[in-house]
């Protein structure tokens, strides 16, 4: 089984995560990389912090109060991710 | 014991939407409150007339002040506290008994998580004999009075 941390499976991931989160107005399979979570994809600011614990939970990674605040969009998210399980 | 009653004196609330009578325990992981329901509270005129019952939304509002505020309170740096606002952003909760007039109500809480000003906790509302009214989880964060966006 390939383990390696790409892009893409990270990308796939987060939006599996993100989607308990959206509303139905979102469509799962449009969401691309420059959608902000928030602006874009609707998500209510407070689920922002549960969106990182699962992040943190799936990843086995520690995301600081600092950091929460650089994880603005989908690739935000997924370069946080890259930078944290490098 | 005089630590409780000062997270009490930080409380935004005032009368009739008060919900706090005293702590029992608090501590970093959970805490345990009461609220007498008094017999003349002002929703029973409505709620329903001649048949007085605690509405749903008010069950869960003592929860979440006991549950999530005092905690949250206890939580925050002291020099914050005077300045909170909390706001509450979800609450899965299950009703199970109905409470009414003079009922003693004690909220259990305990916390989940409290990461990024954001406090989740599983909450409990229990009556006399031990008797559950509801339980569920609720979360709300705490934001400075004096940032508060209007939105």
């Amino acid at each position: 089984m390939d383990m390696t941390i790409t892009q893409e499976n990270v990308k796939n991931d987060l939006i599996e995560i993100i989607k308990s989160y959206l509303s139905e107005e979102i469509v799962v399979s449009e969401i691309s990389e420059d959608n902000h979570l928030i602006n874009d994809l609707k998500i209510n600011s407070a689920h922002i912090v549960d969106i990182v614990l699962d992040i943190e939970d799936k990843f086995g990674i520690l995301i600081d109060d600092d950091a929460i605040g650089e994880m603005n969009t989908v690739q935000d998210s997924i370069d946080m991710v890259l930078k944290k399980a490098a | 014991m005089s630590d409780y009653s000062d997270i009490i004196s930080f409380l935004p609330y005032k009368d009739p939407f008060h919900f706090v009578n005293e702590l029992i325990e608090l501590n970093d992981n959970q805490v345990v409150g009461r609220y007498r329901i008094k017999k003349n509270e002002y929703y029973f005129e409505g709620h329903f007339p001649g048949d007085p019952i605690v509405p749903g939304a008010i069950l869960g509002e003592i929860m979440a002040q006991i549950g999530l505020v005092c905690l949250g309170l206890h939580l925050s740096k002291p020099e914050e506290r005077a300045y909170v606002m909390p706001v509450f952003t979800s609450m899965s909760v299950d009703f199970l008994s109905f409470a009414k007039p003079d009922d003693l109500l004690t909220v259990y809480s305990e916390k989940i998580y409290f990461r990024f000003g954001k406090l989740k906790c599983r909450v409990s509302c229990k009556k006399e004999n031990d008797i559950e009214v509801a339980n569920g989880s609720m979360s709300g964060i705490i934001i400075n009075k004096t940032d508060r966006i209007e939105k």
